[in-house]
């Protein structure tokens, strides 16, 4: 039996077809729809995280710039301070500072001096770093001694959180680390003025310390400073030197194979394996001193040098070769072509991944730990041989601190590492705009 | 003279001896300068190098050397006593003579004289100028310190001798052989030169520091610790060896347990960074309007930019807490540093590696391709689906495992996140260990060098940078071998 199609039926399949067609159609247009909104999802996924990211730090950090202190009447009693009258350095030094600012404290407070609990609860307000900040006083100026003076005292980590909120009034008593006494004389002592937040030079002026308040990065500014002027100074000649080389004399054979294979590996070696170089040559073998920042320096110097070579060759192979036939068209040397016009052509494309390289090198912790730059360091070093920190690497001891002091602080390191970086790339990023030149 | 000041002096004459070089040729073309083979200033490069080079060359070498024949030399003068005594005790001996030595040129005669008398006084009296001593100094001590200023002073004072006179006797020869026909030039131009290939062997010295320094030192260990034992232990207990704990020295040195932390919490990483950056990439190449992706490419390169110590502080202080108190809503049980945390945090720090790499690897896919793809009626989305994807494939699988890579040797993030605990286990929400974790937990700290607690990090570094060597290599080779496909 034979079907014949009658036209009514190839109509109805006309349309079927026609339907099922639109029906895939919208259905290949939703998945496209979908397809495209997965990238969106992932891009507005990974600009989140980098939004939490900086929220965080700063919700946490922001309050490390402001630190409580005390306005309190010191008397710099000389039968204290000293007693022998001779002004010897040695008396000046040793003098018990803290109970000159105990004394002042009390009077405010109206503390009897006879009361023993309530005098160390009322000193518990200060901090120990009282004696460091009085001591330079005097020692800056013997004269005051005898003197009333009004100085701004820090007061103790404790305070300073309650101030900031991370003590809660709410707490039961006996879990807080505030008893109720000492929360009102904090009460009293704000309310007339004398207990405020001022902004915390100490923070960048302070080295290490085992207390919040008087810890601070100058020890790692300092160091950090002494580390990237040390890269600087090898990294940049070495890098630039070793990219002319390759980019303009070197011939292709096996030997400048090797470097290029050499430098794109160096440039994905782990940092951490860079310290253990340093630990095993320069500290073990050279005989340089651990902790240094000059090694530190050396460290980080071999870690840029790859990335300031590679962005050196690009902005050489940038320069176009016009330029190099008219130099040698008038009787230039090739090494006259490349150091009298090359070179200069390429410098702000050079100067760009240099700084790109050194904010890398200033937020690098991992192989500075390696050659035993987490030292607890009090004293400014003056030379690059002394004994430093890094301010990566101050983050990272703060961290690892219980105290919670010490979060509020490694939040507002971070800013300021995070400042520096901030920094040193918008100066790239408007130095490749202000120079960068269309050929 | 020290060696700063000799460095310092040797530059000043490097410009007095151009400036020379410069006038004497100056002189001899008598207003004609085409009358010399160079420019005038290649000869003073020409006085300037021969009077400083050869000066500077040996005083960098002096400047390694002298104070390993230094030491040796004072050594060698140590009572019998103090010489039979260990290798550690000796290194002791020196650094507390090399205090007394800083202190000494401090001191007054009669302060030195009463150190002499009674040793016992040392230590105070050093201290007041500024010189910690660790113990009580023997009197041997001071006439070894002595010694040891005397010889470093004399070796100061015979360098500085002898690079002033090879100053002089390079700058009279350079001097008396300037003349018109001297091609300073191509002399100048060779030393540049020499300069310039010195400069890029770095790289290699490098690298070669690198594999020498770590194998010698992984040796050591292996002399200690079976090989075999390393490889495959499963267990990773180092023993520090404190005093009063029995048990011995010996510990247990298995890579088996970091290795496995290590690859786990880089696959966290990678199941977080490689749909995240992929995606990413697809968009950025392939719909972003120009401007959208002027500003987002640079956004997402910020994560890139960020210090590694700051995403290990976010995991300490946000993510960790955070996974943990969800956790606890849920009823699981997750730890506050677990591969988890660490895994992705370091997944978000990684997104750039594969997003940059991939827009790279998808923007060269030919342009042919995906018009052959349109013209047969596909879709943007299937044609990237099936056609452009699958053309940078090998690309992309180059650019994730280079961002494997950079996970397996990324030290700070997992430092602060993912904890100490060498587990062996595969829940994400315990914590475990890396490789990077155990290289800095066994060489920070006040340790004594040469045990294998120490040297089993370079050990652990060495299996780190054959890993990410191995990785990079491969990554690189299908990346290039992919480059040169489509171009």
């Amino acid at each position: 039996m034979t079907i014949a199609a009658t036209p009514s039926d190839i109509q109805e399949a006309r349309i079927r077809r026609a339907d099922h067609a639109a029906a895939l159609a919208k259905k290949r247009h939703a998945a496209e729809w979908r397809f495209k909104m997965y990238g969106v999802i992932a891009i507005a996924i990974s600009l989140a995280f980098l939004v939490i990211l900086f929220t965080t730090i700063v919700r946490n950090g922001y309050s490390a710039f402001m630190q409580s202190a005390i306005r309190l009447d010191v008397n710099f009693d000389a039968s204290e301070i000293d007693p022998s009258g001779q002004r010897n350095s040695q008396d000046l030094w040793n003098a018990n500072y803290p109970k000159l600012a105990s004394n002042a404290l009390y009077s405010v407070l109206g503390v009897n001096p006879d009361d023993r609990l309530a005098r160390r609860k009322a000193n518990e307000l200060l901090s120990r770093g009282i004696d460091t900040q009085l001591r330079k006083i005097v020692l800056a100026d013997p004269s005051i001694i005898g003197q009333t003076r009004q100085v701004w005292v820090l007061a103790h980590g404790n305070v300073d959180a309650f101030l900031k909120g991370a003590i809660s009034r709410d707490t039961p008593e006996e879990n807080r680390q505030l008893n109720n006494q000492q929360v009102a004389w904090i009460d009293k002592l704000t309310a007339d003025g004398l207990l405020a937040k001022t902004f915390n030079s100490g923070l960048f002026t302070f080295g290490a310390s085992s207390q919040p308040e008087t810890a601070g990065l100058g020890v790692a500014i300092i160091g950090s400073f002494f580390m990237m002027f040390t890269v600087l100074a090898l990294a940049v000649p070495l890098g630039v030197a070793a990219a002319l080389y390759l980019q303009e004399f070197a011939p292709k054979n096996r030997f400048t194979d090797l470097i290029e294979v050499n430098i794109n590996n160096l440039a994905a070696v782990p940092s951490i394996v860079f310290g253990l170089l340093g630990l095993a040559v320069f500290i073990n073998f050279l005989g340089l001193p651990r902790s240094a920042s000059l090694v530190g320096g050396l460290v980080l110097t071999l870690m840029t040098l790859p990335t300031i070579i590679i962005a050196t060759r690009a902005a050489i192979n940038a320069v176009p070769p016009s330029i190099r036939e008219a130099a040698l068209g008038v009787g230039a040397s090739k090494m006259q072509t490349v150091f009298h016009h090359v070179l200069p052509l390429a410098m702000p494309g050079i100067l760009t991944g240099t700084i790109i390289g050194l904010a890398k090198a200033l937020g690098e912790t991992a192989p500075l730990l390696m050659i035993g730059m987490v030292a607890f360091v009090v004293d400014y070093p003056r030379t690059p041989l002394e004994s430093a920190t890094a301010l990566p690497v101050q983050i990272y001891m703060w961290a690892t601190e219980a105290e919670r002091g010490f979060v509020e602080r490694t939040a507002g390191a971070t800013i300021v590492l995070l400042a520096f970086m901030l920094i040193m790339n918008a100066v790239a990023i408007v130095l490749r705009q202000r120079f960068a030149r269309k050929w | 003279m020290t060696l700063s000041t000799l460095l310092l002096a040797l530059a000043v004459i490097f410009i007095v001896a151009f400036v020379v070089g410069l006038s004497k040729a100056r002189g001899l073309a008598r207003g004609a300068p085409r009358s010399l083979h160079s420019r005038p200033g290649f000869y003073g490069g020409y006085l300037a190098l021969w009077t400083v080079l050869p000066a500077l060359f040996v005083v960098l070498i002096w400047a390694s050397a002298s104070p390993l024949v230094i030491d040796r030399l004072v050594r060698a003068e140590l009572p019998p006593e103090a010489q039979a005594q260990s290798e550690g005790q000796i290194a002791l001996i020196m650094g507390t003579i090399r205090s007394i030595a800083q202190g000494l040129p401090v001191m007054t005669a009669a302060e030195t004289d009463e150190i002499r008398a009674n040793p016992q006084k040392a230590r105070e009296i050093l201290g007041k100028s500024g010189v910690v001593l660790a113990a009580d100094p023997q009197p041997f001590m001071l006439d070894r310190a002595q010694q040891l200023i005397d010889l470093t002073s004399f070796s100061r004072l015979a360098i500085t001798g002898i690079a002033t006179l090879l100053a002089v006797l390079g700058f009279s020869y350079a001097f008396t052989r300037i003349a018109r026909t001297l091609r300073a030039r191509n002399i100048v131009e060779s030393i540049t030169l020499a300069g310039l290939i010195a400069a890029s062997t770095v790289a290699i010295l490098t690298t070669a520091g690198i594999v020498l320094s770590v194998l010698f030192e992984s040796l050591q260990f292996f002399h200690s610790v079976n090989l075999w034992e390393f490889l495959f232990g499963t267990v990773w207990d180092p023993r520090f060896s404190a005093p009063g704990r029995s048990g011995g020295a010996e510990g247990q040195f298995g890579l088996v347990p970091l290795l496995w932390g290590t690859l786990f919490i880089s696959a966290i990483a990678l199941l977080v960074a490689v749909p995240l950056g992929l995606y990413s990439a697809i968009y950025m190449s392939e719909y972003a309007a120009p401007r959208v992706r002027a500003v987002a490419k640079p956004l997402l390169e910020v994560l890139a930019g960020i210090p590694t110590i700051v995403y290990g502080f976010f995991a300490l202080i946000t993510v960790g807490p955070f996974l943990r108190d969800t956790g606890a809503h849920l009823g699981l049980d997750i730890a506050a540093t677990s591969a988890l945390s660490a895994g992705l945090v370091m997944g978000i720090m990684i997104i750039p590696f594969v997003s940059s790499l991939s827009d790279d690897i998808i923007s060269a896919v030919p342009q042919a391709l995906r018009e052959g793809s349109y013209g047969l009626g596909a879709t943007k989305s299937e044609t990237i689906r099936r056609v452009v994807l699958p053309a940078a494939l090998p690309g992309i699988v180059g650019a994730v495992l280079l961002a494997g890579s950079r996970a397996v040797g990324e030290t700070m993030i997992v430092v602060l996140a993912a904890g100490i605990a060498a587990n062996l286990t595969f829940n994400p929400f315990e914590s475990v260990t890396t490789i990077t974790v155990k290289i800095v937990s066994q060489l920070t700290g006040d340790l004594q060098f040469n045990t294998p607690q120490t040297l089993v990090a370079f050990a652990l570094g060495l299996t780190l940078f054959l890993v990410t060597l191995a990785l990079n290599v491969y990554a690189l080779h299908i990346v290039r071998k992919y480059r040169e496909l489509y171009e």
